[in-house]
């Protein structure tokens, strides 16, 4: 009996021993992950690769950026409604589970999927060639299961007390969803939106055959039917993910490799600021709801 | 007896939830600008009764009402709409459930929701709202400080001012105090007999002291029927019914 | 008094019912449904061009899935071979084997942050682990280029020349599907409740004997989701396998060797084709298979998800 005993108090030494091991090398896989990125990133830096042309990484940023900018303009409204239509306008009938059904499809699409979906309807129907917009309209469809579903678990965690007491008052279901409940959810919401665009801009499958993969910009034209305008959501334009996507495999550019590097650090830095965000958003929240408990 | 006027007159109300019967036969008539209580053990029907005056079962699924319920001569379920009926008939609840808002915007919620924008609008009703809940001297100065900062009892008054704000006729309070202390229950039970001048209020209480204490009706329910309703005085000293004599002695519930 | 009826006319005046309530009912349902439709316009856009190889072409679904031999014409002709094979090979040995290298890690950490070190796990792990899910896989991809394909190509030079390989490729999606399986492992970890931890520390267990013979059985549907899940992701990503399996059209003929997966090269030779022709066709039926799939993990997970309400009826 001792003797069992004492195998069963090894077994656990050394299982713990086991699980600190892996516990603390995630950690650290992570950091060096980053570390490695962000330093090779920087090495070889030369102040040329912040340059707005085609030596430079300068407009890709920003095609990263306003192409996640437009996305979010249509997703974001389009979400936080579906979301509000499941947590409280939909009973348990047939097309309403069918709805929940879609959101999970969608939200488990493979990007690619989704990329060629939008190539289909956004540039083969409409006769177009390669642009933001149609890019846009695609990481839209993958950020609009994200964005309902954290609108519906925001809604659904608000005190029952609050719409009770709005319609106590005399107002109306909608009246109590708009001025008592959405606000209560919006800074969750924001936390969502904050995450999607950090989800858009490390897309990249779903950009390759809507958003192309070129940017020829003037940063002197300013009208905005162009093609040469950077404000013209109609032209083409790559983002930084799948700039270095181009750069390995279609580079006539003696740098590109260090340019890719550069991408990458830069694309990081972005995505983790706005996950850190988010999650200070988050405690900081947590903090002050609990607080006034 | 006076034949004081009547606020809401019930006939023959009966309430189902699914197909459970939470109300039977109800048959009664309360009297305005009196403060009526609702008695009886848990699960009688008490919170039930209180909530097909303003229309809050709505809210709930499967729920079927079979009776009338008068308003001042307007059947709550036939002639009106429920937004406009809850204009007229207010509830405060057990939990006091400011919105995660200002003090100020909790108190003219009800206001704004009826389109009313204008700022000295909105101001003085809000004065005269705290006032008559005896806490502008408290808050006038914090007025845009978050709700939900207050201790239980002054969210609990708030909630009453915001429902005062409103301008109803009827005030519901469905265990008003069973979540505070002494000291504030005992500012609130000040408050509702202060309230009875302008506005009827029934409030539905567990604790009989209380419906001594400030109620001029009692209404005692059990398992759904109503057994007897009278001057307080009266039910308390010398009840007609052996149940609820026994209720009130202690001898259950 | 005089308050009371200025109060009351405002309140009929501007109720103003069908723009308060019924109108964003409306609007607000509308989306809700559009939903609906979104998914099964893609659904149907799919099948229709994925199954032109079909119907256009006149291929069999048996030569589609059992034979090697591709070759598709880039016209609208035809007269080639669709066997895809070598592809839906590449897509599924890759992906078990990044199961089969991350899911004992994945489990241990999740074990770490939620039982063995739950404070350092909160603040440290958990946060480091939802750090990853951000990261972007085409920086996986490129990493994985730069970094663990020149490490195989140093290690084995003439196993792998060029370090592209099945075990990059499986390497690469470890990483990335090793934060899902972690989150929802550790959910389901937490969730079990802690009688059953409680019961078993009475009768005198080891903390390990508590996990490995109370908590991990406990939450085995959970375990079992988030492997679920993480396999899913893998099979559905595109460009960071694309960076680093070597994009040969050949079996593997051991970990070492390139080949080629679903979603590489649809990714790397659609842009090339030409629309109705029959190579485009094929890989259009490839993005149907991959559809197809993705849609029956998700039925795999509600299975287990409706197991586990009926175990706790019992």
């Amino acid at each position: 009996m001792k003797r069992k005993f004492e195998r069963a108090r090894a077994e656990n030494a050394v299982m713990t021993s086991v699980l600190y091991v892996f516990g603390i090398s995630a950690l650290i896989l992570l950091i060096i992950l980053c570390g490695y990125i962000i330093i090779k990133g920087f090495i070889s830096f030369e102040p040329e690769f912040l340059s707005f042309n085609r030596h430079g990484i300068g407009n890709q940023f920003f095609n990263t950026v306003y192409l996640v900018f437009l996305s979010l303009v249509i997703s974001a409204p389009l979400g936080i409604a579906a979301g509000i239509y499941l947590a409280e306008y939909s009973k348990d009938n047939a097309v309403n589970r069918a709805i929940r059904i879609c959101v999970e499809t969608l939200s488990s699409l493979p990007s690619i999927v989704v990329g060629l979906f939008g190539s289909l309807v956004f540039i083969e129907y409409t006769h177009s060639h390669w642009n933001l917009m149609a890019g846009a309209l695609a990481v839209s469809i993958l950020n609009l299961p994200l964005i309902a579903t954290t609108t519906e678990d925001a809604f659904k965690a608000l005190p029952q007390a609050y719409k009770k007491g709005s319609m106590c008052l005399g107002a109306t279901h909608w009246q109590t969803v708009y001025k008592v409940m959405l606000p209560a959810c919006m800074p969750r919401i924001i936390t969502g939106i904050i995450l999607a665009a950090g989800r858009g801009f490390g897309e990249a499958a779903a950009l390759l055959f809507t958003a192309g993969m070129s940017t020829d910009i003037n940063w002197g034209q300013w009208n905005i039917t162009s093609k040469l305008c950077p404000l013209n959501p109609f032209r083409p334009g790559e983002t930084l993910s799948l700039y270095i996507w181009v750069l390995r495999s279609e580079s006539i550019n003696p740098k590109a490799s260090e340019i890719a590097d550069f991408s990458g650090a830069v694309l990081i830095l972005l995505v983790l600021l706005f996950s850190v965000s988010a999650r200070l958003l988050n405690h900081y929240l947590d903090k002050k709801s609990g607080m006034t408990k | 007896m006076d034949k004081t006027k009547n606020i809401f007159e019930i006939k023959d109300l009966n309430f189902y939830y699914g197909k459970f019967q939470a109300l039977k036969n109800i048959n009664m008539n309360i009297a305005k600008n009196k403060i009526t209580a609702l008695i009886g053990p848990s699960g009688c029907g008490k919170s039930t009764f209180l909530k097909t005056l303003n229309r809050m079962n709505d809210l709930e699924e499967n729920i079927t009402v079979n009776g009338i319920v008068k308003l001042e001569d307007t059947d709550v379920y036939k002639d009106i709409d429920a937004i406009t009926l809850r204009k007229k008939v207010g509830m405060v609840f057990q939990q006091p459930n400011p919105f995660p808002k200002s003090i100020f915007e909790n108190v003219v919620y009800g206001l704004r929701v009826n389109g009313i924008k204008k700022r000295s609008v909105l101001e003085e009703t809000a004065e005269r709202s705290l006032r008559q809940a005896a806490m502008w001297d408290e808050v006038k100065d914090r007025l845009n400080k978050s709700a939900l900062g207050m201790s239980g009892g002054q969210q609990q008054r708030l909630c009453i001012a915001r429902t005062l704000a409103v301008n109803p006729e009827v005030i519901l309070m469905d265990e008003p105090t069973s979540a505070l202390d002494p000291i504030s229950t005992a500012k609130i039970e000040e408050l509702c007999v202060e309230l009875k001048e302008q506005y009827t209020v029934i409030i539905v209480t567990h604790n009989m002291q209380q419906a001594t204490r400030i109620s001029d009706d009692t209404a005692f329910f059990l398992l759904g029927e109503m057994i007897e309703f009278g001057e307080t005085d009266k039910i308390f000293a010398s009840p007609d019914d052996k149940r609820t004599e026994n209720y009130i002695t202690g001898r259950f519930g | 008094m005089k308050d009371k009826t200025k109060f009351n006319s405002a309140a009929n005046n501007s109720q103003g019912g069908f723009l308060n309530e019924g109108l964003w009912k409306i609007i607000i349902t509308a989306i809700g449904i559009a939903v609906i439709g979104l998914t099964l316009a893609i659904a149907v856009f799919l099948a229709v061009k994925g199954s032109a190889t079909f119907y256009k072409f006149h291929h069999s679904v048996f030569e589609f899935l059992f034979s090697s031999d591709w070759n598709p014409q880039d016209t609208e002709a035809g007269g080639g071979n669709v066997g895809a094979l070598i592809f839906i090979c590449g897509s599924l040995i890759t992906c078990f084997l990044a199961l089969a290298l991350v899911t004992p890690f994945s489990l241990s950490v999740a074990l770490f942050m939620t039982e063995i070190s739950p404070r350092l796990g909160k603040r440290l792990i958990q946060p480091a682990v939802e750090m990853f899910v951000g990261i972007p896989s085409i920086i996986y991809g490129w990493v994985g280029y730069t970094v663990l394909c020149k490490w195989i190509k140093t290690v084995f030079p003439d196993k792998a020349p060029t370090g592209m390989s099945v075990l990059a490729g499986s390497i690469v999606l470890a990483v990335m599907i090793f934060p899902t399986i972690t989150t929802v492992a550790a959910d389901a970890i937490r969730s079990v409740p802690s009688e059953y931890r409680k019961a078993a520390y009475a009768l005198g267990s080891t903390r390990w004997q508590v996990l490995s013979s109370v908590v991990i059985p406990s939450a085995k549907q959970g375990l079992l989701t988030g492997i679920i899940l993480g396999l899913s992701r893998a099979f559905g990503e595109t460009l960071a396998v694309a960076f680093v399996i070597g994009r040969v059209r050949a079996f593997p003929t051991s970990i070492l060797s390139p080949t080629y997966n679903m979603t590489a090269i649809i990714a790397g030779e659609m842009g090339d084709t030409m629309n109705g022709g029959e190579k485009n066709s094929a890989l259009w039926t490839m993005a149907l298979l991959l559809f197809i799939i993705s849609m029956f993990f998700i039925i795999v997970i509600h299975r287990i998800g409706k197991g586990k309400k009926n175990e706790k009826k019992i």
